[in-house]
């Protein structure tokens, strides 16, 4: 409870759970609020927002309804952003666990790999991977997630080899524990928390990522991203610019939720940390 | 002499790095569906199995992958990136072209966005939860938040279509048939736009490491030194906290060396520019895999040489950085 | 009239701290020419109070009452750039920590040349014979190397000489001491001590001395003000309070400071239940150059014995390589060489395996109370885990942790909550309680009541001893305080480089030290001429 208190004592914070909650229940709601196929044809194409009743947010070059798209963009931005992540922070948890726990020549090898995967540049990699294994949504969140995952095993590191070499972990091992016990039980917890909060960060720029690649029209064209619809209004940006302007609001407005949810949760969970040491 | 062993062992730290890249792009090349002789037999129109084999061992496509993968590595050791089937020219030549506009891009991007996001940190932090930190801090995050590509194109809505003031794009004005200083104004007349896009994310990261790094050192001990001297408040801050706060903005500089060539990819895309980013892009659209795998080797060897510089930049700023390693 | 005097100082704290006021009516007089020390022990607002006369307070402290007069002016409404003017000039400060009190990344020269830059006209020529000239008179060894060195390049000791040169270049009236050789070993202490002593009668300075250590005041002190949560609970000549202490809690800090004599010793039987023999232990340091890589021997060539029952003090200062000796003996290092027998059994022949179900026989008590208990685990698991990890039953563990509370002086129904709810005393308790749940052989204890405050200090060592005779326990007792040594050993070791210098019983190595280096530990020891008037432990903080 005095979690949740703390959490709502930064309006900042409150303002990015209300536009989080807001993306996730416009993503729910999508199937009921617009039932028909988003990529379908629904009208005059290049109607402006409050033109017409039926379209509040107008129509995009092909006559597709703009609303509708970002509805169902929602869908796919957290979709993407959610498995990315969860696939980011997975691996990277596992690398910096192990690396940062047994630390030597291990260490060595994973961090190698790590530094290799960060001086790549990761929209560049993303590109290659598309480019090899194709571009259908499941490729491309896979591979979000495979191009971002080195800060967080760094991150997971670092956390790693300050506790380890806490006595609290020294007495688990005097008390003659398992290194996995160790590992997962009794460090994992308390280096959870800093990694939690860069979760936030890397759904950004997963979420990010996927928009770009999207708008590149690299991502998978069949699906309602909000990338997607920023490309299509790019040959009538001179005078539809609408059709580019409102999917990126809503980009906007995801990511900027997102980051202050991750910030507030920095900043609710930091007394404990400073409390602790 | 210290910083001669620090060059050399941060040098010879990085050729492990290299070589798990190498190996990596080698694997990808070998998971890509096709190969060099598929793409010479689709570019003939088609031929026979027997032709097909003959130019495999022609190309060598036939040796073990180990002798492969050594091959190919001693290939790119010599800079030889192999030849683009579409550009009818060596990788290496193509990418030469176009090098040097990413590298001036990325070079006043970054320039741009590392002065003033430090100077905007330093400020929010002067002024810490009052109004102008408040203002900066939320400036700085919703720049953060703002897609790079949607950031150009309203850019071109407003001041390029709207008010006329720059032009939508390219590199400069092809046939105007420009020379010397006249030239170099019309590129930067032309990169205002671009340089502003790419540098404005950046901006805002290293606004709030700034930002927090000067709250950290203020904390810190010799802080109160140096203010129980009877320094003033602005004595201590240019004297004892800037350098200290402008480290972590330093290191990220480097972090951040690959997401910014990245970025060069949309935001060349979007403008138009003839370079690395959008050479990148075109190698993907065209099924160019030789001239993508190319680029990526030749970013990580900007990213690493950037990292060096950064390195050697720090050690000259931090007098421990050697006696600890 | 006073150089200072601090009359009905009242600070108030940010609202939500664990009292209200951090100072309330604290009234102090401070002469030109004399050494004032602030005694008292964490959370007494010792260090506040300089905060306040230095006008320093942390953000949100505020002064509330009372005035701090200055050479004739109220310090408390002196203007800010009135008070810049004062600081560093009239008033000169020496903080505790002289590693993070120096900014990394400038030379100890340009540091101290700083303070003429800011108060003075001086050229940079005549800086920099000012800067030498101060270095010198605080006898850093290279005066001219030390000037052009890093922060990081010196020695604790002699940072902390750089920062008193810092502090008296401009001959200030009145020089405040925060703590200045709590960081600092036994001797560098002394060193210090006694060129604070020695610069305060040559310049006439009036010193404001901070120290939690009663020690520390027999040595330099000409008075004496005792503070406690906020209070200045008595104040006097420094004989006078040290020998005669009225209130009773200075009477119950000075019974808290361990004598420097041996209580007798006891008897103990001939058999031995760890033996170390030709131990070693050294660190490698990899480097890219040959001449980078260093080789640093921890512990070298060890040989000692424990008698059942027993107690062996290891004592030694930073770097002597008895922490690395305690981290051998539990094998959370490995050891290159030599052998550790504990009842018989080889514990470096056993394989990681073997080690892991054969913990039990040799446990271990950390230093850090903080840092040494799981913050997300509840205490009473912290207890019961290691026997749950051997296989015993939850329930049968959970009520082998009630006992251990009781015996270590807990209360059981503390046993579902979590370590941040305890204080530091209460911890190092629960601390020991799980190495106790393992029934250990032989129980290492590093530095286990270093980091308490001092009247805790006594309270833990009290329930040592009684463990030890309660339960035959046979410990390793890692120290820097002969102090403390002297109460709990039976036997000590003194270690210097990795190398056991001296060893034997302890009343015999109290009595008369062999080695010249143990020789020079005890001239170390801070108040060694004096000894406290209330027996040790008779009374305690109500």
């Amino acid at each position: 409870m005095g979690f949740l208190r703390r959490y709502c004592r930064s309006a900042a914070a409150v303002v990015g759970l209300l536009l989080v909650l807001l993306v996730i229940g416009m993503a729910l709601s999508a199937p009921w609020v617009f039932p028909r196929d988003p990529l379908g044809l629904a009208g005059r194409p290049l109607q402006w927002p409050g033109a017409s009743p039926r379209f509040w947010l107008g129509t995009d070059n092909t006559g597709r309804d703009i609303a509708a798209q970002i509805f169902h963009g929602a869908r796919v931005s957290l979709l993407i952003g959610l498995v990315a992540t969860a696939i980011s922070i997975g691996i990277g948890i596992v690398v910096g666990a192990v690396s940062g726990f047994y630390g030597g020549w291990v260490d060595d090898v994973l961090m190698r790999i790590t530094e290799a995967f960060q001086t790549l540049p990761n929209f560049l990699l993303l590109l290659v991977l598309v480019a090899v294994f194709g571009s259908d949504i499941k490729t491309v969140t896979i591979a979000i997630g495979i191009v971002s995952w080195p800060p967080s095993a760094r991150l997971t590191r670092a956390e790693f080899l300050s506790l380890r070499s806490r006595e609290f972990v020294q007495a688990c091992r005097v008390l003659g524990m398992r290194d996995t016990r160790i590992i997962f039980r009794e460090i994992l917890p308390n280096a959870l928390p800093p990694v939690i909060v860069y979760a936030s960060v890397i759904m950004a720029v997963a979420i990010l990522l996927e928009s770009s690649l999207a708008f590149l029209s690299l991502s998978d064209p069949n699906v309602p991203s909000w990338g997607n619809l920023i490309g299509a209004g790019r040959g009538t940006l001179r005078v539809q610019w609408y059709i580019s302007a409102i999917p990126g609001v809503a980009i906007l407005l995801t990511v900027l939720g997102v980051s202050l949810l991750g910030q507030g949760l920095n900043d609710a969970l930091n007394p404990r940390l400073k409390g602790r040491g | 002499m210290r910083v001669l062993a620090l060059a050399l062992r941060r040098l010879a730290a990085s050729l492990p790095t290299l070589f798990l890249i190498l190996i990596g792009l080698f694997l990808l090349l070998q998971l890509a569906p096709g190969d060099t002789v598929d793409a010479l037999m689709a570019q003939m129109g088609g031929g026979d199995p027997a032709m097909a084999e003959q130019l495999r061992s022609f190309y060598g496509l036939d040796a073990p992958v180990l002798i492969q993968l050594s091959r190919y590595i001693w290939r790119l050791v010599q800079l030889d990136l192999g030849f683009s089937a579409i550009y009818g020219k060596p990788v290496a030549s193509v990418i030469l072209e176009r090098l040097p506009v990413t590298l001036l891009l990325m070079g006043t991007s970054l320039s741009f966005a590392f002065a003033v996001g430090m100077a905007l940190g330093v400020l929010a932090a002067r002024r810490v939860n009052k109004w102008p930190d408040a203002l900066i801090s939320t400036l700085g995050l919703i720049f953060y938040a703002t897609p790079s590509f949607w950031f150009g194109m309203m850019g071109i809505v407003v001041f390029a279509i709207r008010l006329s003031w720059l032009p939508s794009g390219g590199f400069e004005e092809i046939g105007a048939g420009y020379t010397g200083l006249t030239r170099v104004a019309d590129i930067a007349w032309h990169l205002v736009l671009p340089t502003a896009t790419l540098a404005l994310i950046f901006l805002s990261t290293y606004l709030r490491i700034m930002r927090a790094s000067m709250l950290e050192v203020l904390t810190l001990d010799f802080v109160r030194t140096a203010r129980a001297k009877g320094l003033s408040q602005t004595g201590v801050l240019v004297r004892h906290v800037l350098r200290n706060a402008l480290l972590p903005g330093l290191t990220l500089i480097g972090l951040q060396a690959g997401t910014m060539l990245g970025g060069s990819v949309v935001v060349e895309s979007v403008f138009n520019l003839p370079g690395l980013g959008r050479l990148a892009y075109e190698s993907v659209v065209q099924r160019d895999l030789n001239t993508l795998l190319g680029i990526v080797f030749v970013s990580a060897l900007l990213v690493i040489l950037v990292n060096f510089i950064i390195d050697m930049l720090y050690a000259k700023l931090d007098p421990r950085i050697s006696a600890e390693r | 009239m006073s150089l200072l005097s601090i009359e009905g100082l009242t600070v108030a704290l940010p609202r939500g701290g664990d009292r209200p006021y951090a100072l309330s009516g604290v009234s102090l007089a401070l002469d030109a020419n004399e050494i004032l020390c602030v005694v008292g022990e964490s959370g007494s607002g010792k260090s506040l109070t300089a905060g306040a006369v230095m006008g320093l307070l942390p953000e949100g402290v505020v002064a509330e009452a009372g005035r701090v007069m200055f050479e004739g002016r109220d310090l408390l409404t002196l203007p800010e750039p009135e008070m810049r003017k004062l600081r560093g000039a009239r008033i000169g400060m020496v903080f505790q920590e002289p590693m993070t009190a120096l900014n990394p990344l400038r030379t100890i020269g340009s540091q101290i040349g700083e303070m003429f830059r800011v108060h003075t006209s001086l050229s940079a020529g005549e800086r920099d014979i000012r800067v030498l000239a101060l270095l010198e008179q605080v006898r850093i060894p290279d005066p001219v190397g030390a000037a052009r060195a890093f922060p990081h390049e010196l020695s604790g000791g002699q940072r902390q000489r750089a920062l008193i040169a810092m502090a008296l270049a401009l001959e200030p009236k009145l020089l405040i001491c925060d703590e200045p050789t709590t960081a600092l070993d036994v001797t560098t202490q002394a060193q210090i001590l006694e060129l604070i002593r020695d610069l305060q009668r040559r310049t006439g300075t009036a010193v404001l001395f901070i120290t939690h250590d009663f020690g520390v005041v027999a040595d330099i002190a000409d008075r004496v003000a005792v503070m406690r949560q906020g209070v200045v609970v008595e104040q006097g000549p420094a004989g006078e309070v040290l020998n005669h202490p009225r209130h009773p809690y200075t009477r119950a800090l000075v019974a808290a400071v361990p004598p420097l004599a041996p209580p007798p010793a006891q008897v103990l039987g001939g058999e031995t239940v760890l033996e170390i023999a030709h131990l070693s232990k050294t660190y490698r340091k990899r480097g890219f150059l040959a001449r980078n890589r260093r080789v640093t021997h921890a512990v070298r060539d060890v040989s000692l014995k424990l008698p059942r029952g027993g107690t062996l003090g290891i004592v030694g200062e930073s770097g002597s390589g008895k922490s690395t000796l305690a981290r051998c003996l539990v094998r959370l290092l490995d050891p290159e060489q030599g052998s550790i027998h504990v009842d018989g059994q080889d514990r470096l022949a056993l394989s990681r395996g073997d080690l892991r179900r054969d913990a039990r026989r040799i446990q271990m008590v950390f230093q850090d109370p903080f840092a040494s208990l799981n913050p997300r685990r509840r205490v009473g698991e912290l207890v019961a885990q290691g026997p749950m990890v051997h296989g015993t039953p939850r329930a049968e563990a959970m009520a082998r942790a009630k006992e251990l509370f009781e015996l270590v002086g807990l209360d059981p129904a503390g046993l579902d909550r979590f370590p941040h709810e305890f204080s530091g005393g209460q911890r190092q308790r629960i601390g020991l309680a799980r190495a106790l749940a393992m029934r250990p052989e032989v129980l290492v204890a590093d530095e286990p009541v270093s980091a308490l405050d001092v009247s805790v200090q006594a309270q833990v060592l009290k329930l040592l001893a009684r463990l030890r005779a309660q339960l035959g326990l046979s410990m390793v007792f890692i120290t820097h305080d002969l102090r403390v040594a002297a109460q709990l050993c039976d036997r000590i070791a003194v270690m210097r480089d990795g190398e056991v210098v001296e060893e034997g019983v302890t009343a015999a190595i109290f009595a008369n030290p062999q080695h010249e280096y143990t020789r020079a530990l005890f001239a170390a020891v801070p108040g060694k001429g004096w000894t406290p008037p209330v027996a040790f432990g008779a009374e305690e903080v109500a």
